[in-house]
C-alpha cells in the first residue's frame, strides 16, 4: 500500500515536472511545426539563472517567497531574451526549409549554446537547493511530502488550466487555433503570422526556461542536464501527439507513473521504460495518441 | 558518379592503403577511426537520399561495437574478419527487424522514433552492471587469420581492414546508387505517392534502405570497437548519432565519396579543434553545422561539382 502510494506520488511529482518542460516543446511545435531542439538550452539557461538567482538571493536578506519569485522571473526573462533573439535572428531566415532541416538549425544552435553556457558560468556545478528546504516537509499519514514537490505540481495544474484557457477563451487562442489549423488560409483572412510565430516561440522559450528554474532546486544544475531533458520531452511530446497541449499532460502522465512504478519495483529498467512505453505507444498510435493521422496530399 | 569517378576513387583507396607504412601512428589511428565512421555516414547518405534522417544510427554502430566485444569474451573467438562480419550481420538483423515499424514513418516520426530505439538501447546498457555499466569494458586484441600483430602492427593491419571494407562498401552502395531501387531515391523524396502509382511500394524500399544503413553502421561500430579496443553505452547515445548526422549534412548526399572525405575531415578537425580550444569544440561543430546549412545546403560535395560545372562551361566558351 505505502509503494503504491508512493509510486503514484513520485509520479505525479516527475509528471509534473515533465509536462512544465514539455509544454513549451509542443506549443512550439503545433503552430510552427518546428521541433525545437534549443528547448534543452532553454531548460539548462533557466536552471542556470535560476541557481544564480538563489545565489544572490541566499547571500542577500530577504523573505523565502520573495526568493523564489525572483528565481522564476529571473529564468523566464532569460527565456524571452534568448527566444526573441533566435526567433528574429536565425529561425526567421530558414522558416521556408525542409522540417528535417529546421530541426538540425535547431541542433546546432543548441550545440551552439551548451558552450556559451560553460563561456558564462564555467564548467563546475552549482547547488540551488536553498527553496526546497525552506519550504520544509508534510506528512500524510506514512508519506513524507515536500511541499517543495506539491507547488510544482500545482503549477503544472495551473500552466494546463491556463493553457486550455487562452485557446479556448483568448482572442490571441482562436487566432492562434487558426494558424495551427491552416497558416496559409489564416494569412489570407489577416491574421498576421510573422507576429503569431513569434509571440509563440517566445512564450514556449520562456516554458522551457520556466521548467529549469523550477527544477534547478531539486538537480544539480551542471553540464548536460539540457541534453538529457530534450530526449525525454521529445518522447513525451511524441506518446501524446506533437503539437497536442492535451496529449503533452497525458504524455507526461503516463511517462511520470511508468517511471515511479519502475523506480520502486524494478530499478533496473527505469530508463527502459521511458523508451519502450513511447515505442508502444507509437506502434499502435504512429502520430501519438491525440493526434489524427493527416490525409497525405498528391 | 561515372567510370571516371570510380577509377579516381579505387586510386585514392590504394594510395592510402599503400601509405600507411610511410604515415606516424597517431595518423594511422585517426585514420582508422574517420574510416570506420565513414561506413555510417554512408548509411545515413542512403537514407539522406529519400529525405531521411536518422536520429538513432548509433544503435547499429553500439549494436555492431558490442556484438564484436561480447563474442570475443565471452567465446574466445578473436579472429578480425570473423568479429567485423558479425557485428555487421547482427545490426543488419536488428535493422530488418525493426524496418518493419521505422518504414512506415516519414519526416521527424523517422527521426524521433530512431532516436527513442536507440535510447532504450542506451538504457538496458547504462544498468547492465555486468557490462560495466557507464564504463563498458576493454575488447580483446584481435588475431588476423592466426597472426597476432602488436602494436604498431596492429594499427596498421586493423587500418588494412577497415580500408578493405570500406572499399567493398563503396563499390556495392555506388552499384545500389545506380539500380532501379537507388534511382527512385529522389522520386521518393519529391513525391512518395506518384511513385507508388508506378506500381512500386514505397515502404519496401525503404526498409531496404533502413536495412542497408543498418548494416553499415553495424560495421562501422565493430571496426571501431577494435581500433578503440573499448566499448561503452556512450556509443548508442544520440549525441553520437548527432554526431553522424552532422558529418552526412556537412559531405552531402552527392556522392558516395563525399562520405569517406567528410568523415576524415570532420575527425581531423576534431582533433585539431579539441587540441587548440579545447573549450570550444561544441561551438564550432554548430556553427560550422549552421553555415553549412545556411549556404551550401547540399553539403561540401556540392562545392565540387559546382567548381567542376564552372570548370565545363569555361571549357565550352574556349571551345566555342
Amino acid at each position: 500500500m505505502l509503494t503504491a502510494s508512493a509510486i503514484l506520488t513520485d509520479g505525479l511529482v516527475y509528471a509534473a515536472y515533465l509536462f512544465i518542460v514539455a509544454i513549451g516543446l509542443t506549443l512550439i511545435f503545433g503552430v510552427m511545426k518546428i521541433l525545437n531542439v534549443t528547448h534543452g538550452s532553454f531548460y539548462a539557461f533557466g536552471a542556470y539563472g535560476a541557481a544564480t538567482a538563489v545565489g544572490i538571493y541566499s547571500n542577500a536578506d530577504w523573505p523565502a517567497a520573495a526568493g523564489f519569485l525572483f528565481m522564476i522571473l529571473l529564468a523566464m526573462t532569460i527565456g524571452l531574451v534568448m527566444g526573441v533573439v533566435l526567433e528574429r535572428g536565425l529561425l526567421r531566415l530558414v522558416y521556408g526549409k525542409d522540417e528535417v532541416v529546421i530541426v538540425l538549425v535547431t541542433y546546432a544552435t543548441f550545440l551552439i549554446l551548451e558552450d556559451v553556457i560553460v563561456l558564462i558560468w564555467g564548467p563546475q556545478s552549482y547547488a540551488a537547493y536553498q527553496p526546497m528546504v525552506a519550504a520544509g516537509n508534510i506528512e500524510i499519514g506514512e508519506l513524507v511530502l515536500s511541499n517543495y514537490d506539491i507547488v510544482l505540481v500545482a503549477i503544472a495544474a495551473a500552466l494546463a488550466g491556463i493553457a486550455y484557457w487562452a485557446l479556448k477563451f483568448t482572442r490571441y487562442g482562436r487566432l492562434l487555433t487558426t494558424v495551427i489549423f491552416d497558416r496559409e488560409t489564416a494569412a489570407a483572412f489577416g491574421v498576421n503570422v510573422t507576429l503569431v510565430y513569434t509571440a509563440t516561440f517566445i512564450v514556449g522559450a520562456m516554458l522551457g526556461a520556466l521548467g529549469g528554474a523550477v527544477m534547478a532546486p531539486k538537480i544539480a544544475v551542471t553540464l548536460g542536464i539540457g541534453v538529457e531533458v530534450i530526449v525525454l520531452a521529445f518522447a513525451v511530446v511524441a506518446i501524446g501527439g506533437m503539437g497536442s497541449i492535451e496529449g503533452a499532460l497525458v504524455g507526461a502522465l503516463i511517462v511520470g507513473i511508468c517511471r515511479a512504478a519502475a523506480v520502486h519495483l524494478v530499478p533496473q529498467i527505469e530508463l527502459f521504460v521511458i523508451y519502450g512505453v513511447m515505442a508502444l505507444v507509437l506502434v499502435v498510435r504512429p502520430y501519438g495518441l491525440f493526434v489524427r493521422a493527416q490525409p497525405r496530399k498528391i | 558518379m561515372g567510370g571516371k569517378g570510380q577509377l579516381v576513387g579505387g586510386l585514392m583507396f590504394l594510395i592510402a592503403a599503400a601509405s600507411a607504412p610511410l604515415l606516424p601512428d597517431w595518423v594511422i589511428s585517426l585514420a582508422t577511426i574517420a574510416f570506420a565512421n565513414a561506413l555510417v555516414v554512408l548509411g545515413l547518405v542512403v537514407l539522406w537520399r529519400v529525405g531521411l534522417v536518422s536520429f538513432g544510427q548509433a544503435l547499429y554502430y553500439c549494436i555492431g561495437a558490442y556484438t564484436v566485444a561480447l563474442t570475443a569474451r565471452w567465446t574466445g573467438f578473436n579472429d578480425a574478419f570473423g568479429l567485423v562480419l558479425m557485428g555487421g550481420l547482427a545490426a543488419g538483423l536488428m535493422a530488418i527487424l525493426i524496418g518493419f515499424l521505422l518504414a512506415r514513418y516519414r519526416e521527424i516520426f523517422f527521426a524521433m522514433l530512431s532516436l527513442a530505439l536507440s535510447m532504450i538501447l542506451y538504457g538496458v546498457l547504462v544498468k547492465t552492471e555486468s557490462l560495466g555499466s557507464t564504463d563498458g569494458f576493454a575488447v580483446t586484441t584481435p588475431t588476423f587469420l592466426g597472426f597476432a600483430p602488436h602494436a604498431q602492427a596492429l594499427g596498421r593491419a586493423l587500418y588494412w581492414l577497415t580500408l578493405g571494407v570500406d572499399a567493398v562498401a563503396a563499390v556495392l552502395i555506388a552499384g545500389y546508387f545506380r539500380s532501379v531501387s537507388g534511382s527512385l531515391a529522389a522520386p521518393i523524396r519529391d513525391n512518395e505517392i506518384r511513385v507508388e502509382f508506378l506500381g512500386v511500394s514505397v515502404t519496401n524500399i525503404i526498409h531496404t534502405k533502413v536495412a542497408v544503413a543498418g548494416v553499415l553502421g553495424g560495421f562501422g561500430g565493430a571496426l571501431a570497437a577494435l581500433a578503440i579496443g573499448h566499448v561503452d553505452p556512450n556509443m548508442a547515445y544520440w549525441t553520437t548519432s548527432g554526431g553522424f548526422v552532422f558529418v552526412t549534412i556537412l559531405a552531402g548526399a552527392g556522392s558516395v565519396a563525399a562520405a569517406f572525405v567528410g568523415s576524415l575531415v570532420f575527425e581531423a578537425v576534431r582533433s585539431f579543434a579539441v587540441d587548440v580550444m579545447p573549450g570550444l569544440w561544441q561551438m564550432t561543430l554548430g556553427s560550422v553545422l549552421l553555415l553549412t546549412i545556411l549556404f551550401l545546403p547540399d553539403g561540401l560535395g556540392s562545392l565540387m561539382v559546382r567548381l567542376r560545372r564552372r570548370g565545363e562551361t569555361k571549357a565550352t566558351r574556349a571551345g566555342s
